[in-house]
């Protein structure tokens, strides 16, 4: 394994922990023990690929960007996550807690969503496996995100708006963490992202490795058996990042993380505990939390992963940060120059590469191009006139 | 299924035999034959908090908890939600709080009940050493659980402030006692599944978990989380040493009543379990 798996009390480094209210603690547990056991049982390994596979899509392919590299002068290759069933890298996670869930005996799922992307996976593998789903998502991401809360509707979940604070992604959490402690005994938690109370950075990156192991292998025949020279992705919470960070960390490359600059918790933050975690954090003079402010819903968020805030300290990953002006063009110029329409939020990592393309002339960059740009599109259409 | 294994530096260390101002007053009013009573105020709301403060105090309070407003409080249902929403909008912080709790003289133990991120934030030493200098006798952190409680813990024990642990009901039987062993001032029983806020009935949950918690420890166990009227405070103090008054009392003060009404509010669930 390339990264490394936590302690024992769940830390990277100084990062992570289980910081929830006691009445989680017995269930953090008890999905720490059942997901070690489930990983371990090459019974649920194999159904798991078996979903992966015939239901996910996977292997997602590697597309090599003749004519964005050509424009930027920088050799662009993406992993094509956005063909996964439902749209984004998010299926590999919920598919695996979902059957994590279901080998629980838990009955009903809860999940918070940004963009709608985690809550569109939640809410399909919660129909796949006939469970019940509820989604909490912030009332601006409801307006913001129409498409995608139609669809989990139709998923047959409910979504729930998260009024309170900000409401974006941050108070969504906070929703779906009060209904867990009321529902613990039924309900599993369906965490979207590599955060939270031990175990689900460590779960959730460990169900996310797929990426990783699949790009640096496709990425060898490409390369005669050689490796980008960058590995790149958005970063809101990171799962996406740690998924292809995964499969490079042991190798020369670098990993780059890129962050909203309104949400750029490893950029911006200093280290804070919330949400279960140790991790960076934007917060004020006092500790409170700060509110993200992000063209993209799904990377909205103040926090992030605790294992990032690890990479970052011990310098393995570095994180840039872009603007939404920056974005906007990316989310353009892939569209024009490649036929693929990206979603709001990898396009954050192609914003850094166009925008610092002097400094990676000739380089050879992996972007994990983590979903599809439909459910921007509306938004888009308002911005660009 | 054993606990996890600690890492170096999270060492949780035993808690002091000693027992400090607030369980000292706790346990001399139980063992009168006195119910106890805490009723939950949120720090910074208003002009008028302090008072407030006071005239729960004067209305029979044996301890008082003081919220200091977190950005995010996962533990609590609408109502604190609100109160301490309110607080933050109006400027209060935990500076501005503590300066103020300094000047009330409640004469009654003061808790901050916060969330861990204000400690850790501003450094465990100092956060402990500020509660100890604006006059609070404990905290509690509802997000900091047993596992994570140890640089806390060392740090508050040392400045004299009493943490005070929750206890579910979710726990299973082997984990209680040690919550137990760690917790100082009082036992915080959750009363039930669930976020801070009022409810219709007293839940079933809140008579188990006071029960076991009673037949393990002699320090004092309060109840909490879901306590809405002087009905329900008689009812779990069969098997409770006492009650945490938190939603109930904070609806009343975000409807308006202020200092008199939160008062008399308290000073009937007082007169209840007075008389049993």
């Amino acid at each position: 394994m390339a990264l490394a798996a936590p302690t024992s009390s769940g830390r990277f480094g100084e990062f992570g922990g289980r910081y929830v209210p006691e009445t989680l603690v017995p269930a953090c547990q008890e999905l720490e023990e059942a997901f070690r056991e489930a990983w371990a049982d090459p019974l649920f390994r194999a159904e798991l690929d078996g979903l992966l596979a015939d239901y996910a899509g996977r292997p997602s392919p590697l597309t090599e960007c003749h004519r964005l590299s050509a424009e930027l002068g920088v050799r662009v290759l993406l992993k094509r996550e956005d063909l996964n069933h439902t749209g984004s890298h998010k299926i590999n996670n919920v598919l695996g807690q979902g059957l994590l869930a279901r080998r629980m005996g838990k009955k009903r799922l809860v999940a918070e969503t940004g963009a709608g992307q985690h809550g569109v996976a939640s809410a399909t593998v919660a129909a796949l496996l006939g469970m019940e789903c509820m989604v909490y998502m912030g009332e601006v991401d409801i307006e913001r995100q129409a498409l995608n809360v139609f669809r989990m509707r139709l998923l047959g979940a409910e979504v729930v708006p998260a009024m309170s604070g900000s409401r974006t992604l941050k108070d969504a959490v906070n929703e779906a963490m009060r209904d867990w402690v009321a529902t613990v005994e039924t309900t599993h938690y369906c965490l979207g992202s590599v955060m939270g109370p031990h175990p689900y950075p460590w779960m959730v990156r460990e169900f996310h490795t797929v990426i990783g192991l699949e790009a640096r292998e496709q990425c060898e025949a490409l390369l005669d058996g050689g490796v980008p020279d960058i590995v790149t992705a958005c970063v809101g919470g990171g799962s996406n990042a740690i998924g292809i960070f995964s499969g490079f960390a042991d190798t020369d490359a670098e990993l780059v993380g890129v962050e909203p600059a309104g949400g750029a918790a490893v950029g911006r933050g200093v280290p804070g505990v919330v949400h279960g975690m140790k991790s960076y954090l934007m917060q004020d003079e006092f500790g409170q939390v700060q509110e993200a402010h992000s063209i993209s819903a799904g990377l909205d968020y103040p926090g992030v992963g605790p294992e990032h805030s690890h990479l970052a300290s011990i310098g393995r990953a570095t994180y840039e940060q872009v603007t939404d002006a920056e974005v906007i063009e990316a989310f353009q110029l892939l569209s024009r120059t490649e036929g693929i329409i990206p979603a709001l939020e990898p396009a954050h990592a192609l914003a850094w590469i166009s925008r610092d393309r002097a400094k990676l002339a000739g380089k050879t960059v992996l972007l994990n191009m983590s979903g599809r740009g439909d459910k921007d599109v509306g938004q888009m259409m308002e911005i660009l006139g | 299924m054993s606990p996890s294994a600690l890492d170096e530096g999270l060492a949780i260390p035993d808690a002091p035999t000693e027992y400090g101002t607030l369980e000292a007053a706790l346990r001399s009013s139980r063992d009168a034959g006195r119910k106890l009573l805490v009723p939950y105020v949120t720090g910074g709301l208003g002009d008028d908090w302090a008072d407030i403060v006071r005239a729960v105090a004067d209305a029979g309070a044996d301890a008082i908890e003081i919220g200091v407003p977190f950005s995010d409080p996962v533990m609590d249902g609408p109502i604190i939600q609100e109160a301490s929403e309110l607080a933050l909008r109006s400027g209060a912080t935990p500076v501005t709080i503590f300066d103020e709790l300094r000047t009330i003289d409640a004469g009654v133990p003061i808790a901050v009940m916060t969330y861990y991120n204000l400690a850790f934030h501003m450094g465990h030493e100092r956060f402990a050493q500020s509660l100890a200098a604006a006059g609070v006798s404990a905290a509690i952190l509802p997000d900091l659980p047993l596992e994570e409680v140890g640089p806390w813990a060392t740090a508050a024990d040392a400045a004299g402030v009493e943490t005070v642990l929750l206890a579910a009901p979710t726990a299973p039987d082997e984990r209680l006692p040690r919550v137990v062993a760690r917790s100082r001032g009082f036992v915080y029983a959750v009363g039930l599944l669930g976020v801070t806020g009022e409810r219709d009935a007293l839940a079933s949950s809140s008579l188990v978990i006071a029960k076991r918690l009673k037949a393990i420890t002699d320090k004092p166990v309060l109840v909490g989380v879901g306590i809405s009227n002087a009905k329900q405070a008689v009812e779990i103090c069969a098997e409770a040493d006492g009650v945490v008054i938190g939603s109930a009392l904070m609806r009343r003060v975000l409807e308006g009543v202020g200092a008199a009404g939160a008062g008399a509010f308290i000073a009937e669930i007082r007169a209840a379990l007075d008389a049993g």
